[in-house]
């Protein structure tokens, strides 16, 4: 059963589509203007993701501040990626998880899949980065914390953490690039996750023209600290 | 309970002792065994931390892995700072406060200008600290990953609520972190006003770091 990754797009906006399966990493420059949607065709065990400034990759994601900034640890609709640069990567302008996004539990890597799987040629989140930035002659010394999509990581009182499971077939995220953003994803099963089991599924990557931003976009003009991010950021194109 | 600054420390095994003033950044190598204490002398007084593998820059602390790993975002007695490559760069060996913070990052001239209004970007910061320290060793931004804010309360609810409120804190109040490998740390005692933070009000810090005795000789 194939799940509609374009649900409700007009297939004349979309400007790219592909599938990238479980295992695999995949990166894109979007561009300002338009959004990327990622499809969790199966309801898999979660998407890892980075992103940087294409026009100068210096410019990166920044988890912490993008919690700090927005007072919170969850992401979802018309919350935004901020860099640390104080300037916005991309801002959430649809999902369907009911706030799946994790901003604390970082990446796997071969010790952890090791772990949690036994001897085995697993692909890892950790290794995926650093094959996908190489590429883009970006390496071990641009990885920062990552957002992972399709997973939640709730904190208890005590400080501790809880895995909550949030994927299902179908669910999507969209973010809307508010620079030229180079993205990265490994499609491997978040680092908490509890099943011993490695069954990473299939994800759709569509990018497609969005409209522009209206002028109350909840994203842009929602807080005083999103306006001025906002100013930051068009201030790279004027 | 808050401790004396050198309370249990032999004063013979002390290789560094300096006080560094509010909004000012240090470096140094803790070579592998030495302990390193902050002593948050007027208290209330966020410490930016970082530290790299002094033999290979490219092994850093990660706050992602140690988090994980711990199971746990707060740091206290026992916690060990895991890097990017899976190795244990410090142990936290001694606490007085009970919790560190790991998760609210460092202060920076751009997300000032965002938190606090555009005409704080002039303002002095961490990142800047960081970058002025890091330039010593051929590092620069691209080195800059999520920080330990030492003595900072950064308290997340189930609901995901994160917000840095009043220190926990006090005059005199200490970590003690013994190096596990030979450790380059980096500080940046937090030059941030808009904030609780700091209390609205930057102070300085002391630094102490000694050699534990050998293990006794075997007869």
């Amino acid at each position: 059963m194939v799940v509609t990754a374009d649900d409700g797009l007009d297939p004349g906006l979309i400007t790219w589509e592909e599938t990238v399966p479980g295992g695999a990493y995949w990166s894109r420059k979007i561009k300002r203007g338009t959004t990327l949607r990622i499809v969790d065709l199966e309801g898999g065990q979660g998407v890892s993701l980075l992103c940087y400034n294409a026009d100068n990759p210096i410019e990166r994601y920044n988890a912490a501040d993008t919690v700090k900034i927005q007072f919170g640890i969850f992401l979802g609709i018309g919350k935004v990626l901020y860099s640390d640069m104080g300037r916005v990567l991309f801002s959430i302008t649809g999902e369907t998880t009911g706030g799946a996004f994790d901003t604390l539990g970082g990446a796997s890597n071969p010790a952890s899949s090791t772990q949690k799987y036994g001897e085995g040629d697993w692909r890892d989140t950790r290794s995926n980065l650093i094959n996908a930035l190489a590429k883009h002659d970006l390496g071990k010394r641009d990885i920062v914390p990552n957002l992972n999509l399709f997973a939640r990581v709730a904190v208890e009182e005590d400080g501790g953490l809880t895995f909550q499971e949030r994927a299902k077939a179908g669910g999507y995220i969209d973010l809307r690039a508010e620079m030229n953003v180079l993205v990265v994803i490994s499609n491997t099963p978040h680092v908490l996750h509890p099943s011993p089991t490695y069954r990473p599924t299939p994800v759709r990557v569509v990018v497609w023209n969005s409209p522009p931003p209206a002028p109350g976009d909840p994203c842009r003009t929602g807080c005083p600290e999103a306006v001025r991010g906002f100013e930051n950021t068009d201030a790279l194109f004027v | 309970m808050v401790a004396t600054a050198l309370q249990g420390i032999d004063p013979q095994r002390v290789v560094y002792d300096e006080v560094l003033a509010a909004r000012r950044p240090w470096s140094h190598v803790v070579e592998q065994g030495q302990i390193l204490r902050i002593v948050d002398l007027g208290g209330n007084q966020a410490v930016d931390f970082l530290v790299y593998n002094a033999a290979d820059y490219s092994e850093r602390y990660s706050a992602p892995d140690t988090i994980r790993l711990q199971g746990n975002i707060f740091l206290t007695t026992g916690s060990r700072l895991y890097s990017n490559d899976g190795g244990v760069l410090m142990t936290i060996v001694g606490d007085s406060v009970g919790r560190h913070d790991t998760s609210g990052g460092a202060c920076s001239c751009e997300s000032n200008s965002v938190r606090f209004g555009l005409d704080k970007k002039y303002q002095h910061a961490c990142v800047e600290n960081f970058l002025a320290a890091l330039s010593r060793y051929g590092m620069g931004k691209r080195d800059l990953v999520s920080n330990i804010n030492f003595f900072m309360n950064v308290p997340v609810s189930r609901d995901g609520t994160l917000e840095i409120v009043d220190g926990i804190s006090e005059p005199g109040s200490t970590v003690d972190l013994r190096a596990e490998m030979n450790a380059l740390v980096v500080i940046s005692n937090c030059p941030q006003m808009n904030n609780p933070c700091n209390g609205y009000n930057p102070t300085p810090i002391r630094l102490v770091i000694w050699a534990p005795p050998a293990p006794a000789a075997r007869r």
